[in-house]
């Protein structure tokens, strides 16, 4: 094989620019901010579960709750973290206190590009009077 | 005939669709017989069996009081206000008149103080409801529990065969955007959207939390009266058993559940005190 040199050389020069910018950004770049979600504006601590499990399935719970409340017409949540009851209600319980919409739903689903269709129908309580 | 093997495969395919299609339609409008038999079939016994019944003596002859209940209704449940936009109007509670709505030739000469007088109007949540017989989604349906025709917007998918379905008129599907025709939407309930079929719930909303309907909410006199059909002892179950009442279109099967009041209106003064006395009122009218 003639050239061997230049062509093998080549080659690693063009494959090392090529994946230079994950090389880049993998040695320098920070991990990608977080968003910091704001808390409860009535300071309340305490949610229908605990936070690690509202994190990551939220959404789970509250398809379970809409099915729940509109199908089964049951309205009562029991808590299994404190066994406490609650009302069934996107927007009497949740957003009672959750009501920095923008700064809580929103910053997260904008961050992960989600777009939930929730607020397609279900009122913000802010956009009532 | 000269038959090929291939056109014999295809008149022999095209048949057999044909069959399993006709089959599926016909158990999709319903055996036959099914009409006759639920005229005289008798009310579920079990759970609730909520109704409303509209004291047509009560109601007055300027339509105010009509006005209000929709106006409390359409206000409660974020129903928008097209305006004089009739293709695009959105009603859960609305209003026709009297000689309208009771068409059949039994009605003809009744209450013709009544005629061209605005008359309110509902879901009538069918006993035997046709609407949730049509819908793919299961978005409608009948709760066995208490009677009502509920409704899932959810899973609507905006097909609009419960409004062909419904012989009522009582569906109404958003053609459009219904938030810009809100002027502030309620934040206890949620507006729609477009695309989704949307009509009364006899306010299941306000039940749960022990409320009333909105409409029987704006009577001041029990110009609506709302209760268990199933409970001998409800405000409804009386009313019905000691005054005349009609339901609108009883004939074609459905079993409606809003009940008309149509007797004199000079009844209610010559029964007030009489009310007590079992069997004096149905024995004057009936």
């Amino acid at each position: 094989m003639h050239d061997a040199a230049k062509i093998v050389g080549g080659l690693v020069l063009f494959a090392a620019v090529m994946t230079s910018p994950f090389w880049y950004n993998a040695l320098t770049a920070a991990p990608a901010a977080a968003p910091a979600l704001d808390p409860p504006p009535n300071g309340s601590k305490e949610c229908v579960e605990p936070r690690a499990y509202m994190r990551a399935n939220h959404m789970d719970l509250l398809n379970e709750w809409r099915d729940l409340v509109v199908r089964a017409g049951e309205r009562s949540y029991v808590s299994t973290a404190n066994g406490r009851a609650f009302d069934m209600s996107l927007s009497r319980t949740c957003l009672d206190c959750h009501s920095n919409k923008a700064d809580f739903c929103d910053r997260c689903h904008t961050f992960m590009a989600v777009d939930p269709p929730c607020w397609d129908c279900h009122v913000e309580p802010k956009e009532a009077p | 005939m000269d038959a090929s093997r291939r056109g014999f495969l295809k008149i022999a395919g095209l048949s057999l669709v044909g069959a399993a299609g006709g089959s599926t339609l016909v158990a999709a409008i319903g055996e036959p017989g099914m009409a006759a038999e639920s005229l005289t079939a008798d009310p579920p016994a079990s759970g609730r069996r909520l109704a409303m019944v509209i004291d047509l003596r009560k109601f007055g002859h300027d339509g105010e009081l009509v006005e209000r209940c929709i106006r409390a209704c359409h206000r409660a449940h974020n129903v928008p206000d097209f305006g004089a936009d009739r293709k695009n109007e959105i009603k859960w509670v609305w209003a026709e008149d009297f000689e309208l709505i009771f068409r059949d030739e039994e009605f003809r000469y009744l209450r013709r103080d009544l005629q061209g007088k605005p008359t309110l109007l509902l879901c009538n949540h069918c006993d035997n409801p046709p609407c949730t017989r049509v819908c793919p989604t299961k978005a409608t349906w009948r709760r066995p529990a208490d009677g009502i025709v509920m409704m899932d917007w959810h899973r609507c998918i905006g097909c609009r065969y419960c409004i062909v379905a419904c012989p009522y008129g009582s569906r109404s599907f958003n053609w459009a955007d219904p938030r810009p025709h809100l002027e502030s939407p309620h934040a206890d309930f949620p507006t729609r959207t477009r695309g989704v079929v949307e009509k009364c719930t006899f306010c299941e909303e306000r039940l749960a939390r022990g409320g009333q309907p909105a409409c029987v909410e704006a009577c001041a006199d029990d110009e609506i009266v709302f209760g268990d059909l199933n409970d001998p002892g409800s405000k409804v179950r009386r009313l019905l058993a000691e005054h005349l009442a009609i339901r609108r279109k009883p004939g074609l099967g459905t079993r409606p559940e809003v009940y008309y009041i149509v007797e004199d209106p000079r009844t209610l003064v010559e029964t007030a005190p009489a009310a007590v006395v079992p069997g004096a009122a149905e024995n004057d009218h009936v």
